[in-house]
């Protein structure tokens, strides 16, 4: 089991803030930031101005809810700079969104917006364990994306030593991990196992690597597959979370008891809404993320819809925080696989898949329709050669497999076994499904 | 007594065959005795190779999944009704032959056959008890 790093907190006046003051706290900055949207973003005027809000109406939290949603195709349809608050003189970073579809989504950082990311991505890397004695490796790809540069400036901030290796080229960087004592890596889930394979593969024992603490994020991490990162590398997992639209990473944080991830609310007023009804959950019931900046000047964002699924708990964690913990994201409405009618996210796959010493952790999911009827078909890796010996222990695996979705998705799944490495790896954010439904007839 | 066999999982899709038997013949590797049983989904190619540690880490290295099993290879006279009495004589005393498959050069007026069976030891004691002559590694080699 890997070492729980020690509980510190990097802005305890903040981070430890009594929950009414914090409440007070937002309300003054909602009703700031509702005003300099509408005074600065045309787009906004338009919307709030014929419905007659203004910060001065907004008397509660609870009033966000006449706010109307900001969505992804508002920062698209007013590409690039059309929901830009500040002026072109005061942005100083400008980043992207990969826009696989359509136009990318553009977002931009003033002086103090770049601060304040630093701010609490130091908070968030504090949280997980890192300290200035920590050498830490970024192997998110530096670039438009914002997840590298964002981590960087916050461990910067608290001391820690950055290599900002970038993703890719594999071998070199776990020749720099070797070599440099590297005792964090920023990763995706699935780049930190495939490096953790990668590792095993070579001839250095894993007692030459130095690493202690593994800080991931920019995609879903179910606890099996943190479980598998962590005993593979024997470092200790936390997640963060967070979206280019709205900053970056550094939106929520694990702290070391992993009771969920902290949000950082003096910049954030995070609501959790029925996908459906769009009114609030109660604590702990799922619903979608919908975030408001309170404090960005670049390209402030009321009630943007994240699509991210996950559910809130406002009650006390062993660490001393006082803030809203978010659970791990469940999955994105838009990752959400409507099969026969039954919901399907990736990550209830993954939970079946990962733990398993038969198979790798990497897998796919293929949806097709054959007549009428949707099919399932998950693709596995078979990595356990004993298993070859009888035909009977390999349909065995496949209807240990079959079984165990059935009772995790109530869905019958075609189990395909593949020969090891033939799944596609991928260094950012794994794509996992397939979705063949609209191609055939 | 025993041969060193070497299994291999197989997707039933184009071309994965030949990059299993084109590592091989990559590496100047030389099938003495091969079999495959298949699903609709996937194969298991079975074989008896020269030099079985070197075609492991050759397989290994092209990230194939693969186990290696001792097997009993035999010599049977090639005529009517030899198999059978080999088997015969395992199948009295109790021992579950789970596949058999031949040898590709036949030897002088012999065959070769390979037996997979639940209990090795008992099926050497068995066979040799019986005047059959087995074959090892070295053997195969010099075939």
């Amino acid at each position: 089991m890997p070492e729980r790093p020690a509980n510190r907190i990097w802005n305890k006046e903040i981070e430890t803030m009594p929950r009414a003051k914090m409440r007070e706290l937002q309300l003054e900055r909602l009703k700031y930031i509702v005003d300099y949207c509408i005074n600065n973003v045309e787009f906004y005027n338009k919307k709030l101005t014929p419905l007659g809000i203004c910060g001065d109406k907004i008397k509660t939290l609870e009033d966000i809810k006449y706010i109307p949603f900001t969505v992804k195709t508002d920062l698209r349809d007013n590409y690039p700079f059309g929901l830009f608050a500040a002026k072109r003189s005061d942005i100083v970073r400008i980043h992207a969104s990969s826009g696989t579809t359509g136009k990318p989504t553009v977002v931009g950082y003033t002086k103090s917006d770049l601060e304040n990311w630093a701010e609490l991505i130091a908070r968030i890397v504090t949280a997980g364990g890192a300290t200035s004695d920590d050498i830490v490796q970024i192997c998110f790809g530096y670039g438009m994306f914002t997840g590298a540069l964002g981590l960087h400036y916050g461990l910067e901030k608290i001391g820690a030593a950055v290599v900002p290796t970038s993703s890719g080229n594999t071998q070199k960087q776990l020749m720099f991990m070797r070599d440099f004592g590297t005792t964090g890596i920023v990763a995706t889930p699935s780049y930190a196992m495939y490096l953790a394979e990668s590792a095993r593969a070579l001839e250095f024992p894993m007692s030459d690597y130095r690493l202690r603490i593994g800080l991931l994020g920019s995609e879903g991490c179910t606890e099996a597959l943190r479980n598998q990162i962590e005993s593979t590398w024997n470092i200790f997992v936390t997640d963060n979370y967070g979206l280019s639209e709205v900053m970056g990473p550094g939106v929520s944080g694990d702290c070391v008891y992993r009771t969920g991830q902290h949000i950082n609310e003096d910049h954030f007023l995070v609501e959790c809404l029925d996908k459906n009804t769009m009114e609030p959950v109660p604590e702990g019931e799922p619903g979608e993320i919908v975030i408001t900046t309170l404090t960005k000047q670049g390209i402030p964002l009321l009630r943007y819809r994240t699509k991210d699924i996950s559910a809130l708990h406002y009650d006390a964690c062993p660490c001393g925080r006082t803030s809203a913990r978010m659970e791990k994201i469940k999955g994105r409405t838009d990752d959400m696989l409507k099969i026969r009618g039954v919901n399907v996210f990736p990550s209830q796959v993954e939970s079946v898949l990962v733990g398993m010493d038969q198979i790798s952790t990497h897998y796919k999911l293929v949806v097709r329709r054959e007549g009428y009827t949707d099919t399932l078909e998950v693709c596995v890796e078979l990595i356990d050669g004993s298993l070859l010996e009888r035909y009977g222990e390999l349909e065995k695996l496949q209807k240990k497999i079959k079984e165990n979705l059935r009772s995790v998705l109530g869905l019958d799944a075609k189990i395909t076994l593949v020969s090891p490495n033939t799944i596609e790896r991928f260094q950012g954010k794994a794509v996992r499904v397939v979705d063949l439904r609209n191609e055939s007839k | 007594m025993n041969v060193t066999q070497i299994s291999v999982f197989v997707e039933n899709k184009t071309g994965r065959l030949s990059a299993v038997t084109g590592a091989l013949a990559g590496a100047g590797i030389d099938i003495r005795a091969v079999s495959i049983s298949d699903t609709t989904e996937f194969g298991i190619l079975r074989m008896i190779v020269n030099e079985p540690d070197r075609a492991c880490e050759v397989l290994r290295a092209n990230n194939f999944t693969i186990s290696v099993t001792e097997v009993i290879a035999a010599e049977i006279d090639d005529r009517p009704g030899a198999l059978n009495s080999a088997i015969g004589q395992l199948c009295g005393a109790n021992i579950s032959v789970e596949y058999i498959y031949a040898f590709l050069n036949p030897l002088d007026g012999k065959a070769a056959v390979l037996f997979k069976v639940d209990d090795n030891r008992l099926a050497v004691k068995v066979l040799t008890e019986n005047g059959v002559t087995l074959l090892d590694d070295s053997r195969i080699r010099s075939l």
